[in-house]
């Protein structure tokens, strides 16, 4: 992020209902959850042609997860390794060939996951800052079929667990409804869904998403119901590439998840494929749009009208205002003012992981004038502009 | 699911009267019931081939009324009942088997046979896995226990695919061992393997020739009672050899190259139509066990060693060395071919395993 005089916003003014927060205890969690270790196991001993061994893992893994298909699937080579030469992951004669590639695809995303785990001193660079009451946040990788919990640790992201997920049939970048793709942006969860109002398809409980957010709609982005959620109880796990644009967990995961998840507050990040920044460039990045976010809110206490109005876009729009109309109205109304107390309090910074350079900014609003005090949760979505 | 394992109708007669003739010559064990007891499983063999299962249980049940701890009836027995759809008494004759004979084989192999018509594969695998650890080279219960691996593959890959494949055609076909005399010849291979030890009241037939069956033939050891009234005794063959041996010769490399290449139809193609084939099953049937285990997946190799060939007018006799190849197994038995000249080219008439 450039420096403050090159970054205008645009987009302001958004009332939310902030959502109550909930004071969860400080538990933190370092999981190796789910079979990985176990998996890597088994082909860590294929690898050594210790195929013995590696059945008999095989068979661990499936007494601790009866469902996991991809389990049954090796458990198969591995026996029919003792008839015959194998040629291939999955050798199950006159098998659905989209079911096995489909099983392949999960284990190598389950594998090339737990092998290449996040080094500890890189972030998500989405996750700019978190406020205070934002406990967790949650990104997803879909490329990497992956889903990662940060804890926020006195603004600083520290990673807690990572999932394995399914995610759209037909990808990413979501449009309209039906296009079996997940969208990909910066959310937050809205409600929690739990499993006795819901059909097994969902497994242990679902939780909505802002999908679409103003920024979709702006660009014409629309559907609904994008969930994260469980899993039928026929299966332990789902293809990568399995929903209707859904983010589908395990359920022991979702349960896990579950128990960090605040409504209204944790962000629910997904990308395709997360950046990864050092911990000094995250800081950096962070120290210059707070700097920005500063000067836009000193500017506006200044009365110095249009240097306030330089921090906004020509392509800025607040509600059906667009750039012109609503400066017109700012100069207005500034010009009846003494003086002007702005506090922005709680400020969050997330970093839109799709195509669009943009970082939604949200936070607490306490605006205080010689004529009109209020108090608004505020989002704004900052982009980076070169010149004026 | 119907699980079919394979019926193979041996010629057991040549083989018991054989083995009989082994025994009576051991002249110390000569025992007052063994006429008796002789006649009675003779005869409930030849009327459980004769489809008489009734008849054969009650005959089988005199032989053992005379000698009740007899692995010979006993087994016969199982094989009854087996024949009978009586699985769980099967079971229980064969089990019994395998505790007081550790040693054999082939009741284990039967019993995982049963096993498998259950659908318990994973007995059917430990039953087989004994049944190799008492005789590695034992060729039945490899090829079984391949078949069960394919099995319990196949009910993991159901799981997960979610898929039910056993209505699916392939079904796998497991070779019930028909007799016990295999176990008392072993092939050179296994000479540092101790003989298997029996109680002095039960003598092992002890057959003069090797029976280990191969890939090809399953189960059956060699009858070779009946070898000698058909083959020339080897005293007589050594008469002409070439030319007409080398066009033997011939025929035996090209039937094994016809096998390792897994061409069924110039494979078949070797042998006579008059073709004794091993378990006296008919031609179609043989034919289609044959197609069916050539056409497994693993590629098969067949070599010839030490081959020789005695040729007597329109039939020759080619004796040589069998090594055998495919997937995991590998065994080399000594086999014998009788050919005959039909139409200008010689013709597989019989094959058999030992010398």
């Amino acid at each position: 992020m450039g420096a403050a005089a090159r970054i205008r916003t645009f987009s302001v003014a958004l009332l939310l209902a902030a959502g109550s927060v909930l004071a969860s205890p400080a538990e933190r969690t370092y999981s190796d959850s789910g079979p990985e270790p176990l998996l890597a196991g088994v082909f860590a001993q294929i690898e050594q042609n210790r195929l013995d061994a590696a059945l008999g893992q095989v068979e661990s893994l499936i007494k601790a997860y009866p469902n996991f298909r991809l389990a049954h699937l090796v458990k198969g080579d591995l026996l029919l390794a003792r008839a015959r030469p194998l040629n291939t992951l999955g050798n199950a004669a006159n098998a659905p060939q989209d079911r096995l590639a489909d099983l392949r695809e999960e284990a190598i995303a389950r594998l090339k996951a737990y092998r290449d785990k996040p080094q500890a001193d890189y972030v998500p660079r989405y996750l700019l800052q978190m406020h205070p009451e934002q406990k967790y946040a949650v990104v997803v990788d879909t490329q990497k079929s992956r889903l990662y919990l940060y804890q926020n640790a006195n603004g600083q992201p520290r990673f807690v667990a990572d999932y394995y997920i399914s995610h759209g049939k037909a990808g990413t970048d979501k449009v309209r409804e039906g296009d079996k793709k997940t969208p990909i942006g910066v959310y937050h969860v809205t409600a929690s869904l739990p499993r006795q109002k819901l059909t097994d398809f969902y497994g242990s409980g679902a939780f909505p998403i802002s999908y679409p957010n103003e920024w979709d709609k702006r660009h014409g982005r629309n559907s609904h119901g994008i969930w994260l959620h469980g899993t039928s109880s026929d299966t332990f796990s789902r293809p990568p590439k399995a929903s209707d644009g859904c983010v589908v967990l395990a359920n022991q995961d979702l349960d896990a998840l579950a128990k960090k998840l605040q409504i209204g507050t944790t962000p629910v990040i997904i990308s395709n494929s997360i950046e990864w920044l050092s911990l000094d460039d995250w800081q950096a990045e962070r120290t210059s749009l707070s700097a920005s976010i500063e000067a836009w809110r000193s500017d506006w206490e200044s009365l110095d009208t249009e240097k306030y109005l330089a921090h906004y876009s020509k392509r800025f729009q607040s509600g059906k205002q667009g750039v012109e109309q609503w400066s017109a109205q700012k100069r207005q109304v500034n010009a009846g003012k003494q003086w002007i107390k702005v506090g922005a309090a709680n400020i969050s910074m997330f970093r839109n992981p799709g195509r669009e350079e943009m970082v939604v900014v949200t936070f607490d609003q306490d605006y205080r004038s010689s004529n009109l005090s209020n108090v608004m949760k505020k989002r704004q979505y900052w982009v980076k502009e070169d010149g004026i | 699911m119907a699980e079919k394992y394979n019926i193979m109708t041996l010629r057991l007669r040549p083989l018991l009267s054989h083995s009989l003739t082994a025994l009576l010559c051991t002249g110390a064990l000569m025992l007052a019931p063994l006429p008796a007891w002789a006649d009675n499983v003779q005869e409930a063999t030849r009327l459980m081939k004769q489809g008489q299962l009734g008849p054969a249980l009650e005959k089988t049940e005199q032989a053992l009324a005379a000698k009740p701890k007899d692995a010979q009836a006993r087994f016969l027995k199982g094989l009854i009942l087996t024949e009978m759809g009586k699985q769980i008494d099967a079971i229980a004759v064969f089990t019994k088997l395998t505790e007081d004979y550790p040693e054999l084989p082939e009741p284990y192999n039967n019993l995982a046979v049963l096993y498998a018509q259950q659908r318990q594969f994973e007995k059917a695998k430990n039953a087989l896995e004994m049944a190799i650890r008492t005789h590695p080279s034992y060729a039945t219960a490899h090829e079984n226990l391949g078949d069960i691996y394919a099995r319990m593959a196949s009910q993991a890959y159901d799981k997960a695919l979610q898929i039910d494949s056993s209505n699916a055609s392939a079904q796998t076909k497991l070779s019930m061992i028909r007799d016990l005399m295999s176990v008392s010849a072993r092939p050179t291979t296994l000479a540092a393997r101790p003989a298997p030890t029996k109680p002095s009241a039960n003598p092992a037939p002890a057959p003069a020739t090797k029976a280990e069956p191969t890939p090809v033939a399953k189960a059956e050891p060699a009858p070779v009672a009946k070898t000698e009234t058909t083959v020339p005794a080897s005293s007589a063959a050594d008469t002409k050899q070439a030319p007409e041996g080398n066009e033997v010769e011939k025929a035996v490399r090209d039937w094994a190259a016809a096998w390792s290449n897994k061409d069924v139809k110039a494979y078949l193609a070797a042998y006579a139509r008059d073709f004794q084939t091993p378990g006296g099953e008919a031609r179609d049937t043989w034919e289609a066990e044959r197609t069916r285990r050539i056409n497994k997946p693993e590629p098969i190799q067949v070599g010839v060693e030490n081959l020789q060939v005695t040729v007597e007018g329109d039939r020759a006799t080619a004796k040589f060395r069998q090594n055998y190849k495919s997937g995991k197994l590998k065994t080399a038995a000594s086999k014998t071919m009788v050919f005959v000249k039909r139409d200008g080219r010689w013709l597989i008439q019989q094959e058999r395993v030992g010398s």
